[in-house]
């Protein structure tokens, strides 16, 4: 049934598996699921991708408004990113006011794609100080099987590469008519979140849902590439267990090369 | 008569697309389009129900919950429920209910999920035939599918399967929406609803104009269901 939650004794083979390095479905440790990109979820949307990166799904669609700017960047426009865990994507989520898992999901994915510089803001400012452009991303599981937040990363970065900003008439969106152009996004700069979770001594990148589960304690970090070095842009640990000062330099080593290895697999997709 | 912006005859549908299986975690899935509107739906349970007190010892219940995404529409939709969302949810539920058979379940729940990615008009109607693929693909004992379609009428005339341009109809007589849903193969209506303007002479009409469409729909939930028993099966 869906509803099962992972037993004691697969908690116990797993934590077995792991420590020699093995995994139910083969995956090394650090090994990644493959993931594909698709766009035009939502013709109503500016922007829209869906990730599938083995069973895990999500979607993600980007809506643009006109508002005034913050007082404290008034020549900047806004980023707004929102996530839902509908109880469409898996018998855990329950509907109600947003848990924390609900909560942290979005936040994770502002701070990376806004310290990251990804985004210019101040090109989506239209009158100092009156009129800017916001950004809205709204994040959407359809199948949670795991590492729910690294497949989301890569279904906003590969959304907003999607997006066509709307025309303006009368002061208002004219979503109808859309302009040629696309969002005011960096070339170099394009940040990927990796979540690395731990069970007993071991650390693994990319948790199917079983495993995740299983596992006592998370990280996740965001990535990406600034003036051709290696930036990371976020990071927040989870749960109570903690991390060793090793285990975190593992992290960090590791990270570059993953960082290389996914941004080379999205790449292909963000044409 | 007048024309449809479309090019599409007063009795013809959308094209229509079904595909069941779609969400892996789900008991049973599906994603149902008509045009430019898509829904996916997604059944959990029979389950446990939480809150306790809200358990029947004389049988189990359906849930459903109907929502837009934020970016299914052009002004964005804030996430979570709202009166519009919940009016459709409860009428999405009565319109399934007389189709399944869940008195044997007990104390239990079945979570029917339903989200419009996509909304170009007729979204309860394609939600409704989503959960309805999806409860069967779920294995719940059922009498039969619902099928839904929204009959509706600009100016004196009627018109099958709704689109965003029509219900925004402001001619003569405006535009009625008029969304219907049966339990198909009886002569059981599970679902109506209806605004605008219409004749009471004109309601048998646009119950035979919504039959015909229902054979049609119907064809394709099977075709759909069939599909993923034969995939599931290799």
């Amino acid at each position: 049934m869906s509803s099962m939650n992972t037993s004691n004794l697969t908690k116990e083979m797993l934590t077995k598996m792991f420590a020699d390095g093995k995994r139910f479905d083969g995956r090394k440790l650090t090994d990644m699921r493959d993931f594909e990109v698709e766009y035009d979820i939502s013709f109503k949307a500016e922007g829209s991708a869906r990730v599938k990166m083995g069973k895990t799904e999500v979607i993600v669609g980007v809506k643009m408004q006109l508002g005034e700017p913050y007082p404290d960047s008034p020549d900047k426009g806004n980023l707004m990113v929102s996530a839902d865990l509908l109880p469409l994507a898996s018998p855990r989520y329950e509907s109600g006011p947003p848990k924390f898992p609900a909560i942290e999901l979005p936040r994770l994915m502002d701070r990376m794609i806004r310290e990251s510089g990804m985004i210019d803001l101040k090109k989506l400012c239209i009158k100092e100080g009156e009129q800017v452009w916001t950004v809205i991303l709204d994040i959407y599981p359809i199948n949670d099987d795991g590492a729910i937040l690294d497949a989301a990363s890569i279904a906003v970065v590969a959304a907003l590469h999607n997006a066509v900003i709307p025309g303006i008439k009368d002061d208002r969106p004219d979503y109808e008519n859309r302009t040629k152009d696309k969002l005011p996004l960096s070339d170099e700069t394009m940040p990927i979140s990796f979540t690395f979770y731990k069970l007993g001594e071991t650390l693994l990148l990319n948790p199917t849902r079983e495993e995740e589960e299983a596992c006592d304690s998370k990280i996740t970090w965001g990535i990406s590439k600034w003036n051709k070095q290696y930036m990371l842009n976020s990071c927040q640990k989870g749960n109570e267990t903690v991390f060793t000062r090793k285990e975190i330099e593992e992290m960090v080593k590791i990270l570059p090369k993953k960082y290389d290895e996914t941004f080379k697999k999205l790449e292909k997709f963000l044409k | 008569m007048v024309k449809r912006t479309s090019g599409r005859k007063a009795d013809e549908m959308r094209p229509i697309s079904a595909k069941v299986g779609i969400v892996p975690n789900a008991d049973g899935s599906a994603m149902f389009s008509m045009g430019k509107t898509v829904a996916i739906a997604a059944v959990y349970g029979p389950r446990q129900l939480h809150p306790q007190h809200m358990q029947k010892p004389s049988t189990g219940i359906l849930r459903v919950n109907y929502g837009m995404l934020g970016f299914s529409v052009d002004d964005r939709i804030r996430p979570g429920p709202n009166r519009r969302a919940t009016e459709i949810s409860k009428v999405t539920e009565m319109a399934l209910l007389p189709a399944v058979d869940i008195k044997e379940f007990k104390n239990t729940v079945i979570d029917v999920q339903i989200y419009i990615l996509q909304a170009n008009a007729g979204t309860r109607t394609a939600g409704i035939n989503a959960a309805s693929m999806a409860l069967a693909h779920a294995g719940i004992p059922m009498k039969g599918l619902i099928t839904s379609v929204a009959v509706g009428k600009l100016d004196k005339d009627l018109i099958l399967d709704v689109d965003d341009v029509e219900e925004h109809f402001e001619d003569g007589e405006g535009a009625t929406d008029f969304p219907i849903s049966k339990l198909y193969g009886t002569d059981k209506y599970t679902h109506m609803q209806m605004d605008g303007k219409i004749q009471p002479n004109q309601v048998g009409k646009v119950l035979d104009m919504a039959d015909k469409a229902f054979d049609e729909l119907y064809e394709v939930q099977k075709k759909a269901l069939k599909g993923v028993v034969e995939e599931e099966g290799k």
